[in-house]
């Protein structure tokens, strides 16, 4: 029984992390068709963002919470003003444009913190179920998981901002013609997107540490999440995130992790195949 | 275009100089002895390399600054193979074939070690690995001065069976370092009348252990072994230690310690984790208090000197001594000399090259982490590489050249 809730946790652990770090890339993906290549090195920097400021004296929630985002969606900003802008529409040139983004921004942060893993320890004390230790810090991760979804939620559905989001990447030429500037919409929602992208970076940083190439431990889950989700960004990305996250823990549970992600990308496969429109082209249709 | 005699006389006088250069290359080759190294001095597996090119640089400088070998000093060639196996092979070859190296240092995980061994032994260059591994390479060119199981994993699992109990839990690095020690591991549990609940191995990339971790509370293992490699499997400790686990299960390792992770680490993160090797900084014997000495009036910070940085300048300066020996460095002549029974005082104590073997006796030590420090618990002075010894003899068959490994 104990051992059920164990494996229970481990799943919502693992469903939270997938929404967590593909959020970032389904607002930018989602909404603008851009695919961004250089996702997981903005959830990367975010946690080396974390990494960096609570090593230098500032609280450790403070830093994941509120700087990382704000520096990874500044950086989100300025690749957006100077590179991305200038794409769109253009799938494959900024797929091109991204990647290569990409590789200067591992480049970069190598650079500055040296090829070397580093790391903070997790803020939270473990707690007893049953007979059984557990991680209170997945806890943490899972309660942020939610309320962000609850959050985008909100946003997307109930302000004037969300309104305006979204009927702009529906038809850009009818919210012009309304008086809406979609450069500008378009701006906010990739700054948006990369401040997702840093905040889950700094929310997982104490639990993997980090290396600068560890975008790539990010990116290759959140396509998948994101894609087999499809054009709706919240229900999409749960949806998946809930069937992939399951899968991938019930079957480690079983055997061993590396089975787990086998058996995960084999399941995208499959469901890419039946749907190609990913899960929402086919149920919750009307949904955000 | 007419081809006039003056052309024809400048492009002669090139093609004659041209030929020429490789003569002058090989008269500035007579005055310097080439030593090749490959090691990872960036990606993944730096925290092992950094250290030990720098432990190359310090041997060759000292050895360089005492009048060098034969009257000639001593060039490093060092290559940064980036933690990527393809450069392995790479970089091996431009040693062997361009650098036309004198002995060849190098090679950090096992899978690197077998993607160069075959290279240099075809080239006939003497290649030393200086690294802890699972045992049993039985190769007449290929000399190893880092510890087997059979000096460093028996007595740990040995000291882990009395002080805990008769059940381990092993997680391995999935490639061949972490298959073949979780069966090593599983022999030595074995021979005591203990039992290994189960092994699960990791690839180098996986950092997240949370459905491990739980499933090692269910089957309620006495002590885990983790002999696991790398950057990313740092995480497996850190979890670890985040579900409180640290305080409940002790925890054996047969890597710790070797990239430094007890400094990657929280003091209250790896507090308590036992380990076995060949060299502690704690270490008080004037030969390793001088090392640490030279090594910061040369690179400054000490911190990162750990086991295979120092094996890797022992197993340099017994090379140097078998060149004294054999006074040539004619490879045979130097194997020769290796298997004199020659020995080396180095930091970590005495290391005697085993001719039957080519695997180097050492002094062992089992520590503790204690506040990022590895602490000395209990010391064995020369343990033999017995577990290679079983099925490897080069004196006898000399041209054997193949990989042993333990059978359950």
């Amino acid at each position: 029984m104990d051992y059920a809730a164990v494996v229970f946790l481990e799943i919502l652990y693992m469903i939270a992390f997938l929404a967590l770090t593909s959020a970032g890339l389904a607002v930018v993906f989602g909404m603008m068709r851009v695919i961004n290549l250089a996702h997981g090195e903005f959830v990367m920097i975010g946690g080396y963002v974390t990494i960096a400021a609570t090593r230098a004296g500032v609280d450790i929630f403070f830093s994941m919470l509120v700087l990382s985002p704000l520096v990874v969606g500044l950086l989100g900003l300025v690749v957006e003003r100077i590179v991305i802008r200038h794409l769109y529409g253009r799938m494959i040139d900024t797929m091109l444009a991204t990647w290569g983004l990409s590789l200067l921004m591992v480049g970069l942060v190598t650079l500055i913190f040296g090829n070397t893993a580093v790391s903070v320890t997790a803020p939270i004390q473990s707690y007893q179920v049953g007979a059984y230790q557990m991680g209170g810090y997945n806890l943490f991760i899972i309660a942020v998981a939610i309320l962000l979804m609850i959050a985008l939620w909100l946003v997307l559905r109930y302000t004037r901002l969300g309104l305006v989001a979204r009927g702009a990447m529906q038809n850009a030429d009818v919210a012009s013609s309304l008086g809406y500037n979609p450069q500008k919409i378009y701006m906010w929602t990739f700054t948006a997107g990369a401040a997702l992208s840093g905040l889950a970076g700094g929310v997982m940083a104490p639990l993997t540490g980090l290396l600068p190439s560890s975008g790539s431990l990010y990116i290759a889950k959140s396509f998948i999440t994101v894609i087999t989700g499809g054009a709706a960004i919240i229900s999409g990305t749960l949806a998946s995130s809930i069937i992939f996250g399951t899968v991938d823990q019930i079957v480690s549970f079983g055997s061993t992790p590396v089975i787990g992600e086998i058996v995960m990308l084999a399941l995208a496969i499959i469901v890419l195949r039946l749907m190609p429109q990913g899960i929402t082209g086919r149920f919750f249709k009307n949904s955000t | 275009m007419s081809y006039s005699r003056r052309r024809f006389i400048a492009s002669a006088s090139g093609v004659a100089a041209g030929t020429a250069l490789p003569f002058m290359q090989a008269l500035a080759q007579g005055a310097t002895i080439k030593l090749g190294s490959v090691l990872d001095n960036s990606g993944n597996l730096d925290a092992y390399g950094k250290p030990m090119v720098l432990a190359t640089t310090l041997a060759a400088e000292e050895i360089n600054a005492a009048g060098g070998l034969l009257g000639r000093k001593i060039q490093v060639v060092q290559y940064d193979t980036q933690s990527d196996i393809a450069l392995y092979t790479k970089y091996a070859q431009q040693l062997a074939r361009d650098d036309k190296v004198d002995v060849a240092h190098g090679g950090i995980t096992s899978a690197s070690r077998e993607a160069i061994r075959q290279t240099f032994k075809r080239a006939n260059v003497l290649y030393f690995y200086n690294v802890l591994y699972e045992g049993g390479v039985c190769d007449r060119n290929c000399f190893v001065t880092g510890t087997t199981p059979a000096q460093a994993v028996e007595p740990i699992v040995e000291i882990a069976q009395k002080q805990w109990g008769k059940k381990v839990y092993v997680l391995a690095a999935d490639y061949n370092y972490g298959q073949i020690t979780a069966k090593w591991v599983a022999h030595y549990v074995n021979q005591r009348g203990g039992s290994t609940l189960q092994t699960d191995f990791f690839p180098l990339d996986v950092a997240d252990f949370g459905s491990t971790i739980a499933k090692i509370q269910a089957a309620k293992p006495d002590s885990v072994c983790a002999a696991l490699v790398g950057g990313a499997h740092l995480s497996f400790f850190r979890q670890w230690a985040a579900s409180g686990m640290n305080k409940k299960i002790p925890l054996f390792s047969t890597t710790f310690g070797v990239g430094n992770e007890h400094l990657a680490l929280s003091a209250a993160e790896g507090d308590g984790i036992l380990i076995a090797g060949n060299y502690s900084q704690e270490e008080t014997t004037p030969a390793n208090k001088d090392f640490l000495a030279r090594w910061a009036k040369r690179f400054g910070d000490t911190k990162i000197v750990h086991e295979i940085a120092v094996s890797q300048y022992q197993g340099i300066k017994l090379w140097a001594e078998a060149v004294k020996k054999a006074g040539s460095l004619d490879r045979e002549k130097l194997i020769k000399a290796l298997e004199s029974g020659i020995s080396v005082e180095g930091p970590a104590g005495l290391v005697t090259m085993d001719p039957k073997t080519h695997h180097a006796a050492l002094d062992i030590k089992v520590m503790e982490v204690k506040g990022q420090k590895l602490t000395i618990k209990q010391s064995f002075k020369q343990r033999p590489p017995s577990d290679t010894a079983a099925s490897c003899n080069l004196e006898k068959n000399p041209n054997e050249n193949k990989q042993f490994e333990v059978t359950i």
